[in-house]
Formats: C-alpha cells, structure tokens, sequence
C-alpha cells in the first residue's frame, strides 16, 4: 500500500488533488481511497488530505500517520505544522515553490534521504500558465507522477478528462504534462549528484 | 339516506340561509348538497366559533375543489375534538402530523399530487392560532417562502383552549389567561406584544391572503373559494370566539365576531401579492368596550375597580386598525360587496 | 459500473436509482453532498418525476417527507447531528404513523461542544423512536444497504435511517459498483402504500389514541421490527441474487471461527478493525470481528450466535451513554445473558478522534489480557481531564470546560493526525 498526504490551503484544491490521484490509481486497475482532514469550508485555512492506493480493497480508515509521499501546495505551512511528520525514510516531497530546498532551508531534510525523492516544482506558476489560475494542483500531482513513478502520466490526464471538460481540461493537461516533464529532469539532475 | 331538513331564520342580512336571495346567491351552507365535511357528532364545546369556522370553511373549499380536496391539521382543539379515537368526523382525506408541522406536511402532500399528475387534487392545511402564530411559524413561513400549492387556514381563538387557555403571540393585550392572569400592575395579557401574521403572510408576496369571521358567513366562503381558485400559497385568517376560554355565552359566539369585527379590533379584509385589494368596512361602528364587556376574559377591566384606562388603550388599538385598513367612511355595504364577489366568482366557476 | 466517486455521490446516484419521487433537503454537515448531487439530478431532469424541496429547517424536511409519504409518494431525506435532533419530533411521528421514508444520517457528533466530525451519537439518540437503522461499512455498503432500505421500509410500512459515517465515507473517494436501473427496478418495485390520503376514498390518518388502544399500536410496530429480524436476512440474499455481492443482513463476522476474544463495532472503523486483526491474527492471537450492520432492530439472537463460543468480546462504540458506558455494548450484553463471557467497553472515536491502528494494537492485546476495565475510553488525554478537574475543584467560576481544554491543548489547528 502506497500512502499520500497532501497539505495546502483552503481554496487550492487539497481535497482535489488525493481524489483525483484517487482516480487515477482507479484508472489503472487498483484501489485507491481519498479523503479529507475534514474541517469547516474556510478558504486559507490549512487543510490536509490522504490517498491510499493498493492492489488489494483498502478496507483502513485511519489518517495516514506514515507517509510514503508528502506533496505540500502552499510553502508557507512549513513553518506552521510539522509536515512530513511521520515520513517514511524512504519517502517522496514534493513542495510548490519556485526556490529549491536548500533556497528554503530545508537542506536538513535531505539527510540520510535519497535527493532523487526530494523536489520543488514552480506548481502555482504552471497554473497561472496554462489555466490562468494560481491553483497548483494538478500541475503536483503529474509531478507526483514523474517523482513516484506510483502513478502513469495518462491515468492522471484521464482523471483530468473526468474532472474537467473543454478548456479547462485542455489546460489542466498541459499544465500536467509540463510538469511531468520538468520533475523529471530534476530528479534525473538530482540523482547525478 | 335520511335528510334532515334545515331550518333557517331570517334574522338579519347577514345570517345564515338568506332565504330572501336568490338561490345562486345563497351561501354554501345554505345549500342541502354541501358537503358536510366536518359531520356531527364531533365533541367541540357547545357554541365552539372554531368548529362552525372548520366547518364552512373546509366546506367552501371542498366546493372549490370540487371534492378533490386533502386537509393536513395541526395539533390542537379541531385535531381532538373532530377524531376521538376510533370515530372521525372527517368526510374528507385528513393527516393530523404534530402541532408544529401543519403547513410542512401540507406541501408534502401537494408535492406528491404535483408528482403524481394528479393536479385537480387541492390541499389544505389549518390550525389554531398556537399551531400558526406560534409553533407552527417557522414551517407555515417557509411554506409561504416557497409559494407551495397550499391554502393555509388558521382558526384563531386568541389563545391555546386546548391545553387550559394559555397565552399565544395571537391572544389581545389586557386579556386573562392561565398564564396572563389578572393580578400586578397591568392584569392580563401585556401591551405591545403579539403578531399579525395575515401581515406577515403578506410580507411574504404570496397570491392571496385573507381575514375573516364567522359572523360574514358568505364573506367567509367567498374568500375560500377565491383562494381555491388560486395556485400558490394562500391564507385565510379566520376569527373564531371561543366560549369556554373567553367567558362569553355558548350562544354569543357569532355576535362576539361581529362585535369584534364593528369595533374594529378584528380588521377583515383581503390582500393579493401583499396589497390590501378589499375590507369588509364597518357597518354600524361599536366602542371597543361594547366588545370586551361580555367577555368574563376582560372582566377586571369593568366591576368594582375598573380600569378605563386600559379599555381606552384598547380603543386606540382599533382606531389604529380602523384608520389603517379604511374601515369607515365607505358607504357602500360590505354585504353587498361580499354579494358581488359571490356572483362574480360562480360566473367565473361555470356557475357552479 | 464501477466507479471511483465520493461516498454522497455514489449514495445519490443509488437514491436516483431508487425513484424517489418527493426529496426534502436542508443543508447540514456531513450529508449535504448527497442532497446537492439528488437536487442536481432533479433539476437537470435526468431524475423525474421528482419534487426536490429546499426546506427551511430540518423539522420541515421530515414533515415534508411525512405529508409526501401519507400521500403515496416514495419520500427520501438525509440529515445528521443537530438536524436528526431538530427533526426529533416529526423522526418519532413518521414511524408512528407507519410511514416507509428512508433517510440517509451522515453519522456526526452532537454539540455542545459544536463539532462536524464523524461518531454515531446521533442516530443513536434515536434508538428508541421506531425507525430502523443500517449501519454501512463502505460506501458500497453505503450504496446497496439504501437499495434494500426502500425495499424493507415499504415492506413493512416503516421508516428507516441508512446510517453512514460522516466524513469518513460521506466524503471518501473509493472504488464503488452503481448498479443499473434494471438491476434496481427488478429489486425494487413501485411503491404500493398500505394507507394514502386519497379523495377518492378518505381516510383519516393521525387520529387522538387514548390509553385503550395505544399499547396495541406501540406493540405493533415492536412487531414490525421483529418481522424485520426475518426480512433483513432475505432482502440481503436476494439482493446477493441479483447484483452478485454481500451487502446488508443483520451481522456481518470475520475470524470468529476459533476467535477467543471478538471486537463487536458498527459502521467503517470496521475496516480498521479488520486490518488490526489480521496483523495480530498473523502473530497468533485467536481474535475476531463481529460487526452489526442492523442496530435496530438489534438481531440479540445472531449476537448471541456469534459470541457463544468465544470467551472475551470488547464492543468498541462510537457513542456514550453519559452517566452510564456504552450504548451499543448494553444491547450485547443482553444478547449474551447468562453466557458467562467477559465483556468490555471501549468508547472511541467521539466527535471524529481518529482511530488508529497503533491504538487499537494496544486495546485490543489488553482485553485479550483481560486487563481492561469495564468501560474504557480509548486515547483519552487524561493529563487535561485532570487539569480541568483540578481547576473546578480548586476555582468555583472555573469558566466554560470545552474553552479551557482547548485552552490546555494548545493550538489544533497544526495537528492533522
């Protein structure tokens, strides 16, 4: 079973993001389940949600305590809440932001970790590109996709296909493939070093 | 089937039969082929003003609905009085649901017709005062808001008889109740308490509201069979003495609504879409006091220490009513006005 | 067809399926998805004929439903917390009056404290009021147990409650299987009402009942609930039949074949406590799971059955009879009178407290021990229990509890676990 926190803020489409990764490990044959820390509908506040996918029914309801993958909308929570929390050592971050981990500080993180695990990705700004809107989400999850290797970059243009029609599709999807594409060269880079 | 004949004397122009009209001008009541919805033999009080209202009321509007008509009743005096347990007095389809609940109910029956396609099927839904004015509001206000296909009635006693003659947000400043009894300062009911929700049903901008007594017997059922010939949400605020809870004779209760009417304390009229379109005027104005002295409810207010005061109060009350409804000043006869509506209204049904 | 889709939607999509014909809806958390995804379904008119009521109050939804059902038509509402409590009045007199409505409760604590997160409070406190209640474990379950709810409510002439965690599967995106309306239309058929307010032959229906009659009444629809005892079982089977798959019934057990100790729960922490099981299953422990999908009517014969041949069971509740332990855990003891089993109460998860595995580890090996005591409270912060305790004893205005324990905790909002 492969466990996924997702932490943003209210109006970022948190919740999306887990379900629409939900959708796409769907997509691909397996179970997956998706939900919300659930709290009252406050835009800005910091909101948490969970995936789990599996190849067997997921029958466990509990939060996702240990991590395999923290994605993190909103670089301002990293000084809020205690992110990655519970991470396994093997585990993925993907954090939107235009500066690298070592811009932000957070060079400690990658101690006794695989760098090639640890991105940032321009996340809001793919969105403003490609939808015009400052949502990071999708653009997170396909770089979640190229990061992890959980996910195929098709299951998540799928889940963009079922979520969104028309343009906001076509956007979502470019905005996705981007994404991918960038992510990927970073953790090729990463590894090098 | 036997027929019992019905006798009716002409006291007046406003009583019931109006043997001297023409037959097409006769009130329902009048007419051996009514439908008797509420049959004898319920255990109303002697004289009750609630039961003789049911009754023409749910009369007219089985007429105006030509027998498809479904009644939701809230809790209280007409709810038990009309079905001891296992006798009913209802001819017609009836639900008793809660006491708080009668206007709700009713636009879950209307929404099953309307769903059903049985759209020539009505539905009514009435209750006392307590169930409107007061725990019914909230239900009776969204009914309204929606402009659900209902036709509220409400049989306003000023009190809640049922459970002992307590206080509702309907029951007349300086009156006795059990809960306003007649002792401190100010005995009785409090002044500047109490609603109006013929008002507030207007507030509302619903297709048509209404008040009435059961002393204008055919401005009674006029105003029902207007209502029934309206889709939407509609109201009908129908004043009904109470002997038992108010003091007054058992054979009184007509007179009280008409004094209740002639001194302006109870205006009637009829509204559509929240503009006053019609009032009943006054016919031969009475002071307030005329009104209050039969009533044993008002008593401390005469006898031994009276309070002249609060009677004046009261009078300003109806003067405030007289002057805004334009109750006086017409000299044009409210009966036959109610006449007119009448005819007009069966042309418009096919003569029926 | 197989869906990956949020907990309310699959559950309206199977309201659809059903053929309401009157939904009376008033917002509240957790059960507003489903409202919005029926109100959806109505106006676009891929749901007719139906009348979709925005009410004003949860009161009114109910009376809606009642006045809809008295009249012949199939009536469906969803509520949850202060909405089932605000409706209270109007729950009791649908059963009553024998009227078959169905209502979806999004299972959510009662305030005070306020509080939106998931326990089973709610329709708990209104165990007693006559309608029926399923408990689902997964929205699948979720889905098929609404199915077979119109189908038992109609039956019987009698109200029922499907009654699915707020939260955790109200707004969980997981794998569900929506079945067809063949498949739906050949399970369910048209509502035929015992009584209906019809001109055409009037009835009178919510008549005064004096002391003469009203045993009787009450009594039949005890009786009603005992003919569901038989019914459950038969409506899950066929259902089983048609749409290929195990959902409803009175219980549901798992590893109690050898069990020495059974954890009893309702609705989706039994998934948790499967999972918990397995793994202590895998290091030997003779445990098992008994869930109860029927809480009302509760199936004491089947519960019994289940724990005979165990010698501990734990019934871990999502509730709290204050003033007393569990609520579930009372009826179980009944249900195992005389049987000379060690019974335990563990009350978790109140008002959305996650529950975790680690957690259940750890209570699970200690009523295994034995070394429980009657009623425990799993992950309770004692050290602001005492805290506050101490100040009441110690301060007379000691101010409002729930303020000083958050006071005390510190801040929430940085915790997500």
């Amino acid at each position: 079973m492969f466990q996924i926190r997702v932490h943003g803020r209210g109006g970022q489409g948190v919740v999306t993001a887990a379900e629409m990764l939900s959708v796409a490990a769907f997509e691909e044959g397996r179970h997956a389940q998706a939900f919300p820390s659930f709290g009252s509908e406050r835009t800005g506040a910091p909101v948490v949600a969970f995936c789990r996918i599996s190849d067997k029914e997921i029958r466990s309801r509990e939060p996702v305590i240990e991590p395999d993958a923290v994605i993190i909308q909103d670089a301002t929570l990293l000084h809020q809440i205690d992110i990655f929390a519970g991470l396994k050592p093997e585990g993925f971050v993907l954090l939107n932001s235009q500066r690298s981990l070592q811009e932000l500080g957070l060079a400690d993180l990658l101690k006794g970790r695989r760098p090639e695990r640890f991105c940032t990705l321009p996340a809001t700004e793919l969105g403003l590109k490609h939808i015009g809107r400052p949502i990071p989400n999708v653009p997170l999850i396909a770089g979640f996709a190229a990061l992890s290797g959980t996910i195929r970059l098709e299951s998540v243009i799928l889940a963009i296909n079922e979520k969104f029609k028309g343009k906001v599709a076509k956007g979502n999807i470019a905005a996705a493939e981007e994404a991918y594409l960038l992510v990927g060269q970073m953790i090729q880079e990463a590894a090098k070093c | 089937m036997g027929f019992q004949p019905v006798k009716f004397y002409q006291t007046g122009t406003f009583t019931v039969g109006n043997r001297l009209l023409t037959p097409d001008e006769r009130s329902l009541q009048s007419d051996k082929g009514r439908s008797n919805s509420i049959n004898s033999g319920h255990r109303a009080c002697q004289g009750c003003g609630e039961a003789l209202g049911a009754r023409y009321a749910i009369d007219a509007a089985v007429a105006g609905s030509h027998g498809q008509l479904i009644a939701a009743n809230a809790t209280g005096c007409l709810e038990v009085f009309s079905t001891p347990y296992p006798e009913s007095s209802w001819q017609l389809p009836w639900i008793h649901s809660l006491f708080g609940n009668a206007a709700a109910v009713a636009t879950g029956i209307a929404a099953a017709m309307k769903v059903k396609g049985k759209t020539s099927v009505r539905v009514v839904a009435q209750g006392g005062d307590g169930g409107t004015t007061d725990i019914g509001f909230g239900c009776l206000s969204g009914m309204f808001e929606r402009n659900d296909d209902v036709l509220y009635i409400c049989y306003d006693n000023q009190g809640y008889m049922n459970t002992g003659v307590q206080r509702s947000s309907a029951t007349p400043p300086a009156a006795r109740t059990a809960t306003t009894m007649t002792v401190g300062k100010e005995p009785g009911n409090v002044f500047g308490q109490g609603k109006n929700v013929p008002e507030i049903a207007m507030a509302h901008g619903i297709p048509y509201v209404a008040t009435a007594t059961v002393a204008d017997l055919r401005d009674l059922e006029y105003k029902v069979r207007k209502a029934m010939t309206v889709h939407g949400a509609r109201y009908i605020h129908i004043f009904v003495p109470c002997p038992l809870g108010w003091g007054t004779a058992s054979n009184d209760t007509i007179r009280m609504a008409r004094l209740a009417k002639e001194s302006g304390t109870f205006p009637v009229f009829e509204a559509e879409y929240g503009e006053v379109t019609g009032v009943l005027k006054i016919r031969h104005q009475i002071p307030v006091e005329d009104y209050l002295r039969p009533q044993k409810r008002f008593a401390h207010l005469f006898g031994e220490h009276p309070h002249p005061e609060t009677i004046a109060r009261l009078q300003l009350l109806a003067d405030r009513n007289i002057r805004k409804y334009g109750l006086l000043n017409g000299h044009a006869a409210a009966a036959d006005e109610a006449n007119e509506h009448l005819r007009e209204l069966r042309i418009s049904e096919g003569g029926n | 067809m197989l869906k990956q889709i949020e907990g309310s939607k699959a559950v309206a999509e199977a309201i659809g399926l059903c053929r309401p014909e009157v939904i009376c809806a008033y917002p509240i958390s957790p059960q507003t998805h489903i409202v919005e995804a029926l109100g959806e379904m109505v106006k676009s008119g891929e749901l007719t004929p139906c009348e979709f009521i925005n009410v004003e109050s949860e009161f009114a939804a109910m009376s809606v439903a009642i006045g809809a059902s008295a009249a012949g038509a199939r009536a469906y509402t969803a509520t949850a917390s202060q909405g089932l409590l605000f409706m209270a009045e109007a729950v009791y007199n649908a059963s009553g009056l024998g009227l078959p409505i169905v209502m979806t409760v999004a299972n959510r604590a009662i305030g005070a404290p306020i509080n939106i997160w998931n326990d089973h409070s709610d329709s708990l406190s209104q165990r007693d009021s006559g309608w029926m209640q399923l408990f689902a474990e997964t929205n699948q379950e979720a889905v098929d147990l609404h199915i077979q709810a119109f189908r038992l409510a109609e039956e019987l002439s009698m109200p029922i409650m499907v009654c699915m965690d707020g939260f955790i599967l109200t707004h969980a995106f997981e794998r569900v299987d929506i079945p067809s309306q063949q498949q739906v239309d050949a399970y369910l058929p048209p509502f035929e009402p015992r009584q209906v307010l019809d001109p055409a032959e009037p009835v009178s229906i919510g008549a005064m009942v004096g002391p003469e009659a009203f045993m009787e009444v009450r009594y039949l629809a005890h009786a009603k609930q005992m003919q569901a005892l038989e019914l459950i079982p038969q409506l899950a089977a066929e259902f089983k039949e048609r749409f290929n798959r195990d959902s409803g019934g009175l219980v549901r057990t798992y590893c109690i074949e050898d069990a020495e100790t059974v954890i009893i729960a309702m609705g989706s922490v039994l998934g948790t406590i499967k999972d918990t099981v397995d793994e202590m299953r895998a290091e030997g422990h003779k445990i098992g799971v008994l869930g109860i999908i029927s809480y009302r009517p509760f199936p004491l014969e089947q519960v019994r059955r289940a724990l005979l041949s165990c010698r501990r069971f734990l019934v871990l509740e999502k509730s709290l009879a204050v003033g007393m332990g569990g609520i579930v855990a009372t009826d179980v003891r009944m249900a195992v009178t005389g049987a000379g089993l060690k019974g335990y109460t563990a009350i978790a998860g109140l008002g959305g407290r996650p529950i975790l595995k680690s957690s259940l580890h750890a209570l699970f090996r200690r009523a295994q021990a034995e070394a429980l005591p009657p009623v425990t409270f799993l992950d309770l912060d004692w050290d602001v229990v005492n805290k506050q305790l101490a100040r009441e004893r110690t301060t007379r205005r000691s101010g409002p509890v729930a303020e000083n324990i958050l006071y005390d905790k510190g801040i929430v909002s940085a915790k997500f676990g």
